[in-house]
């Protein structure tokens, strides 16, 4: 396994060599670009890089306007601040007349760390895929992050997509890898339980698979790194072969993947849904390891999830 | 005809619009509207190189309604300019209908962007500023900002934008009626003055009478003239202008007027029509 790469380093690389291939891409940022990575971006393209200062609202609504001037605006601040403070804006002037804007938003979840609870956002997911007509994908490595950013280049709309402050393994470096928006990636096969996850959570349901396995416990795997749309038609195929979903995320449990995919479920195949993630709670200072431990946000904590799920789809 | 006759004739045809279409929807903004009736009609009939056939050009001129509940004189002004037949103004509001409570750049032909919550157009409209400095264009950009807007925090954010990046293609009009829903925008909360926090923030600031085409069109000849940083136009301008019984009436920023008003109104309007001769 190579080195642990975050999802932000990837992303802030693959702006650049996009930035060359495209030359329409503008980057904004709000006095965050050493943070969240578009500082590779600056030092490249420096004529192309703008920097908004500590003014989010103002950002996301300057980029809708460089898109209807034919710019495809990249816009990142942290998630707290992206889809948090400037909800509005990117429902208002983005999301409404549906504009060609890029929202990459940089330290969501617990595994911001030491900054604690109000730069720790886990609410991103669930504010950006109640506006319509928003994509919303939350990668699960650094391949994938570039993937995205590709993906959301091609794409002719918004998108929102979520990166992370902590360095994760690399896990879909297999040479048939094929990244599409809103086609959930089947990772491991299973026969009891169906794991959907994303973000650094897939690693952590890969890992739980393998602690169920000395158990006797077979699980499926699904890699659900776009959120919004989600893929029905993978999940309805799981819910038919396992009977019983566990979600994980490194999110609030109300509103996000967990929600998603019930929601979905509930309407196609309703089976039993345990939700694995950040449990209504708001986070706290500490190292991202610690506090991952804390949170359980870890394949110990997916595993619990699986038993829960299993007894229910026994009763 | 002198071209200043002209001009206040087709802002009365406007604002005859504006009442058609707020009587009509029995809802919707008409203070505002009448207010901005006349840089509406300057902006589009004399200063900003726009027109109905080329509706995409990339070249052209933008607007953006920052105020976006003033979109009766948005409306008025696009059907006499031929982007959409004026019986459009007739279903304003209706389900269905094309013209939208607040401006739907997606469903409305010569909308150069969705607007209507406050303090966010103006932001956008920096953004089409700087894209057509980043390619080099020559267009302009042109933002309507309501007075009472003016307390939203983004819009100095906007304002700040604006004069880091020299956005001097860009021109915001302040339409200053004085008044907001709640009453006096001195009473509700004063962020006045204009001119000099304006000034403070790095921008050229010219005040004139927003009623007054001979004053709007120097404000903005100069306005075009002005390079290396932005410039605002403070246009002071009566809310309701041009119906006798709304005119500095802070009620009538959002209510339609029932049937008798609204024959008030269209008299008064075509009375001061005609006084003013010609045909049209």
């Amino acid at each position: 396994m190579a080195d642990k790469i975050a999802t932000r380093e990837a992303y802030g690389k693959a702006l650049c060599e996009f930035g060359s291939v495209y030359n329409n891409i503008v980057v904004l940022d709000a006095d965050l670009a050493e943070a969240t990575k578009t500082c590779i971006f600056k030092k490249q393209f420096p004529e192309r890089f703008f920097d908004c200062g500590i003014a989010e609202n103002n950002m996301l609504c300057v980029a809708a306007g460089l898109s209807t001037v034919g710019k495809i605006p990249f816009v990142s601040t942290f998630a707290m601040f992206a889809a948090g403070r400037s909800f509005e804006q990117i429902r208002n002037s983005i999301g409404y007349p549906h504009l060609n804007v890029k929202i990459c938003a940089t330290h969501a979840g617990i595994s911001v760390g030491e900054d604690g609870a109000t730069h720790q956002c886990n609410e991103d997911i669930a504010l950006m895929r109640t506006i319509p007509g928003m994509v919303v994908i939350n990668p699960s490595d650094a391949v994938e992050a570039k993937c995205a950013v590709e993906a959301s280049i091609k794409y002719n709309g918004p998108v929102y997509m979520r990166f992370g402050r902590l360095p994760i393994s690399i896990i879909n470096d297999s040479p048939d890898y094929k990244f599409e928006i809103g086609k959930a990636i089947k990772m491991a096969d299973g026969i009891d339980v169906t794991i959907v996850a994303n973000g650094m959570m897939v690693e952590q349901a890969l890992i739980a698979r393998e602690m169920l396995m000395s158990e006797g416990i077979s699980a499926s795997v699904v890699n659900m790194h776009t959120v919004k749309p989600i893929d029905k038609e993978m999940l309805l195929f799981e819910a038919q072969q396992t009977g019983c979903i566990v979600t994980s995320e490194e999110h609030n449990i109300i509103g996000g993947l967990g929600s998603a995919v019930s929601e979905a479920l509930s309407e196609i195949c309703p089976i039993p849904v345990v939700r694995h993630g950040v449990e209504d709670v708001f986070g706290k200072s500490g190292p991202a390891k610690e506090l991952i431990e804390e949170y359980k946000l870890n394949a110990f904590g997916i595993v619990e999830k699986v038993h829960q799920a299993l007894a229910l789809k026994k009763e | 005809m002198s071209d200043i006759l002209e001009l206040q004739k087709i802002a009365t045809e406007i604002r005859l619009g504006i009442v058609e279409a707020v009587f009509n929807a029995k809802s919707g903004h008409p203070g505002g509207a009448l207010s901005s009736a006349d840089i509406l009609t300057y902006l589009y009939f004399r200063e900003m190189n726009v027109s109905a056939d080329k509706a995409n050009d990339e070249n052209r001129d933008r607007f953006v309604l920052s105020k976006g509940h003033s979109c009766p004189a948005y409306y008025s002004v696009l059907a006499e300019k031929g982007y959409f037949s004026k019986d459009e103004l007739k279903s304003f509001r209706h389900t269905g209908a094309m013209l939208q409570g607040h401006p739907d750049m997606k469903g409305i032909n010569g909308v150069d962007m969705s607007s209507g919550s406050l303090g966010q157009g103006f932001s956008v409209a920096c953004g089409m500023a700087l894209g057509a400095k980043i390619d080099k264009k020559d267009y302009r950009i042109y933002a309507l900002l309501g007075d009472g807007e003016s307390q939203e925090g983004q819009v100095w954010e906007a304002i700040t934008f604006a004069a880091h990046y020299n956005l001097d293609n860009l021109c915001l009009i302040i339409d200053n009626n004085g008044l907001q829903i709640d009453g006096k925008v001195k009473d509700v909360m004063n962020i006045m003055p204009y001119a000099s926090k304006l000034k403070a923030f790095g921008w050229n600031v010219i005040s004139c009478d927003g009623h007054n085409f001979e004053e709007i069109k120097n404000a903005f000849d100069k306005a075009r003239q002005t390079k290396g940083k932005p410039t605002a136009i403070i246009a002071q301008t009566v809310k309701g202008k041009g119906v006798s019984f709304m005119e500095n009436q802070a009620s009538w920023h959002g209510k339609a007027p029932n049937e008798e008003q609204y024959n008030i109104a269209v008299r008064e309007l075509t009375e001061y029509k005609n006084s003013l001769g010609g045909n049209k």
